[in-house]
């Protein structure tokens, strides 16, 4: 049974590194040794599942994190260095139950067939909770990572332009290759000795300009038919991917009237696409400190700030203060409509927990939040219906 | 017999290929499970770490298999994403090496340096690289490359993409991660990760973002057989996945292979030779025989071995009849047009000859299209009582036709089993193989110095 209730919220945690803050890895709590390792991340999920959290993200790139956001840097006081997120979230699959798993990929380097069957296969070793964020680079170090030559009179927005249209075809190719099969395509039919009716087998034939994949997947349609799609909308042409393509998209409003915008403006492009009939989630992004004693999650903050050398600031907005001036802001902020969340945790665990721990009983006991898991995939946590097959006949009734 | 006794005796090497896509695993067997299902692959790690296996294996097919240009429907379809599910498998099991076939074509270095460095740490060193090469326009159409790959260039692509790879990996000295939170220097050198590689292939330039994993590098295994591709293992390789399962021909391998070695200042136990064999067991060696005869017919059934013949004879055979003799015409030369996205049809280099051989065969034993089938299309096989097979297992370590082997059971998930609770304790018995794993990374278990 899917869950949903009108006021239920939904509640996502964005990992990366040693937390958002880039001095949470001088933390007392903080692991930062340990940031290679499957023990730190499985550790991580445990606890969200124990929150009875929607999903994680895992945030990813093809470069070396820097502070510069499309130039590397040469900083040795920052985490550096990461795993790749898909397998990151494989890895956790079996030791978790509930929750869903997001991990991100890099649209203009890597291959839409791989990644299509890497994610049905996350979909399947974690029995229908796979999603994916794509993501786009802008970066030519990550250019030069695949041996990508750039025309040189582009400019940096003709090219979020020209990456965001090739996102969009990404996406279309993933959801076309997880339909690629039909869900009975595999009928072990010994009377035959067709281990496949290839009837039901599906070439894609997608063509654009910067890939032509031909299809069929090599990987079975996965559990939920199609996992979930994400992406970041923090500005106009991004509303329009994630009103085109994704099932959820993350926005940073600043205040209460720019997710009203956002949310307009994601609506819309829902519109124009065609897609009024489908549920597209937009989570609130917001980047949390937390401590119990008012002001104290501040003070840690100002701290961190003082031990980075400068202050943190990111596209999200940054709340500082205690569980139930969080549940505050997050009711004011779902008046707009927005219909989840996902929080950046300024420092890992330490966040995480109070997130955990403190906020989500806090708003459990508004009767805004789960207090049991009601489903079993992520599609069913998120209230969507698992979608038919674009390329089977229509059910008869 | 005093050289025998004067050998050291070797330690054998054993791997567990999951059932896949190929007629050898039978699918219309009651006990055949999921080829999809986690728990499909789980069960089968499960069982190879249980036995104490060096490492489980999978294959790699990044486009479904077409005949008479239509998908073919007879075999097995569908797996998983390798990576993806070898990730996953490192969460079920603690020492199993994990050993995944990536494909040098179409893929890019940084890419596959990163997921191999990943799981290998997910692992906590336990990962392996088949690197295979591919060039087929077929398969091209699944990827931004396409297939302009020229099949001569496939080598040299390979040999830049393992190398990139490796400078890749090497970027990381191992030392860099500091994470002193006192003095603040997470990292120790703000140039980790650094790389420039240059090649006819390759241009690539910039910095890695995984630092140097529990291996180092990955363990690489390379599968081809040509000329190129034996040379290729002795340059770069740790171990070799062979086709040549009988005694002689093994041995012929071998010496072949490892004595190239010295040409690269390789000791003759750097490189492992692991060819990919099965298995039938018995009670006694009659009951094992008539098993493994029932298992090659369930394997080769009248489809099956018209569609086998028709991969050499390029024809569409579909009046053929399976239990007739073999066809009037020759194969048809030239572009192989009736099987794609086969690497055993790429291999078939000259049909007329392959053909000829056939005939002699199919006359001498007076055997139809299926019977042949069975007969020429069977791997390397170990049949008879649990005793009888671990004893031929050893005798072929002990005489030099391998380290080891790649057993490829005919049934998902439990074609293991067997061979886990009869043989291997028996291999033990012998004390030719581990009874517990020393170390904790495939390369310890491989008995292969860190690189």
């Amino acid at each position: 049974m899917p869950e949903s209730t009108s006021t239920s919220l939904h509640l996502a945690v964005a990992l990366d590194g040693a937390g958002w803050h880039p001095a949470a890895w001088r933390e007392p709590e903080a692991r930062p040794e340990e940031l290679f390792t499957a023990r730190y991340w499985a550790d991580l999920a445990a606890e969200a599942e124990r929150g009875l959290l929607d999903l994680l993200t895992f945030e990813d790139g093809l470069s070396l994190q820097s502070d510069e956001p499309f130039a590397p840097d040469a900083r040795t006081d920052r985490v550096r260095g990461r795993l790749d997120s898909v397998l990151v979230a494989a890895r956790i699959a079996p030791l978790t139950r509930h929750i869903g798993l997001v991990p991100t990929a890099v649209v203009p380097y890597t291959e839409p067939f791989h990644l299509s069957k890497a994610v049905a296969t996350l979909d399947f070793v974690s029995s229908g909770r796979a999603g994916l964020r794509v993501k786009i680079s802008g970066r030519p170090d990550e250019a030069a990572h695949f041996g990508r030559r750039r025309a040189p009179d582009l400019t940096r927005s003709d090219v979020l332009a020209e990456e965001l249209a090739e996102a969009a075809d990404y996406v279309e190719v993933l959801r076309r290759l997880w339909d690629s099969w039909e869900d009975d395509a595999e009928i072990r039919d010994a009377a035959t000795g067709r281990f496949v009716d290839r009837d039901k087998l599906h070439y894609i034939d997608f063509a654009g300009p910067r890939f032509r994949v031909r299809g069929p997947s090599i990987t079975p349609r996965p559990p939920q038919g199609q996992p979930l799609v994400a992406s970041l909308a923090h500005g106009p042409e991004t509303f329009q991917l994630a009103g085109g393509s994704a099932d959820l998209a993350f926005i940073t409003p600043p205040d209460p009237d720019a997710a009203r915008a956002a949310l307009a403006a994601i609506r819309a492009a829902q519109h124009t696409a065609g897609r009024d009939a489908e549920t597209v989630h937009v989570f609130a992004d917001l980047a949390v400190f937390l401590d119990e004693r008012p002001g104290a999650a501040a003070d840690r903050l100002a701290r961190l700030n003082g031990r980075a050398g400068a202050e943190y600031r990111g596209d999200a907005r940054i709340f500082t203060g205690t569980a139930a001036e969080l549940a505050d802001l997050i009711e004011e902020l779902a008046a707009t409509g927005v219909t989840g969340f996902r929080l950046r945790p300024g420092a890992l665990p330490y966040d995480l927990e109070r997130i955990t721990r403190d906020l989500v009983p806090e708003l459990q006991r508004r009767g805004r939040f789960r207090t049991a898991y009601g489903a079993s995939t992520l599609r069913g946590l998120l209230g969507l219906p698992r979608p038919a097959n674009r390329y089977a006949p229509a059910a008869t009734v | 017999m005093t050289d025998e006794a004067r050998k050291p005796v070797k330690q054998i090497h054993l791997a567990a290929h999951f059932p896949g896509v190929n007629n050898t695993t039978v699918w219309s067997d009651p006990a055949a499970g999921s080829q999809i299902e986690f728990a499909s692959f789980a069960h089968f790690a499960r069982t190879a770490e249980r036995a104490k296996f060096d490492f489980l294996f999978l294959a790699e097919g990044l486009r479904l298999r077409e005949q008479n240009g239509r998908i073919y429907e007879l075999d097995v379809v569908g797996r998983p994403d390798t990576f993806t599910v070898l990730a996953a498998l490192a969460a079920v099991t603690d020492r199993l090496g994990l050993a995944g076939t990536i494909n040098s074509t179409f893929n890019e270095p940084y890419e596959v340096a990163r997921q191999f460095a990943s799981l290998d740490h997910l692992s906590a060193g336990r990962s392996a690289w088949n690197v295979v090469t591919s060039w087929d326009a077929f398969t091209g159409e699944n990827f931004r490359r396409g297939g302009f790959l020229r099949e001569e260039d496939r080598y040299a692509r390979a040999r830049q993409f393992l190398e990139a790879s490796w400078q890749l990996f090497d970027s990381w000295r191992g030392d860099e991660l500091r994470a002193d939170r006192a003095s603040g220097a997470f990292l120790g050198d703000p140039d980790a990760g650094r790389f420039a590689h240059r090649s006819d292939e390759f241009d690539i330039a910039g910095r890695f973002d995984v630092p140097r994993s529990p291996q180092g590098r990955p363990v690489i295994f390379q599968a081809g057989d040509s000329d190129q591709g034996r040379e290729f293992a002795a340059a770069s390789a740790d171990a070799i996945f062979s086709r040549h399962g009988t005694l002689t021909a093994g041995q012929a391998f071998y010496a072949d292979v490892k004595g190239r070695l010295a040409r690269y200042e390789r000791q003759w136990d750097e490189l492992k030779i692991l060819p990919a064999v099965t298995f039938a067991l018995g009670d006694t060696d009659a009951e094992a025989h008539e098993r493994a005869a029932l298992i090659r017919r369930q394997q080769v059934g009248g489809q099956t071995a018209i569609r086998l013949l028709e991969q050499v004879w390029n024809r569409d055979l579909s009046d053929l009849d399976p239990d007739g003799p073999l066809p009037a015409q020759d194969p048809l030369l030239g572009e192989h047009t009736v099987a794609q996205g086969r690497a055993s049809v790429r291999m078939n280099r000259d049909p007329l000859a392959v053909a000829r051989e056939w005939r002699q065969i199919a006359e001498a034993k007076r055997l139809s299209v299926r019977e042949l089938i069975v007969e020429v299309t069977g791997r390397q096989s170990f049949i008879g009582t649990p005793a009888r097979v671990a004893e031929e297992m050893n005798r072929f370590v002990q005489q030099d036709a391998s380290d080891g082997f790649i057993l490829a059971p005919h049934l998902t998930p439990t074609g293991l089993d067997e061979f886990a609770d009869k043989v291997v304790p028996l291999l033990q018995e012998r004390g030719v193989f581990r009874t517990e794993y020393r170390g904790t990374t495939l390369r310890d278990h491989l008995g292969l110095a860190p690189r």
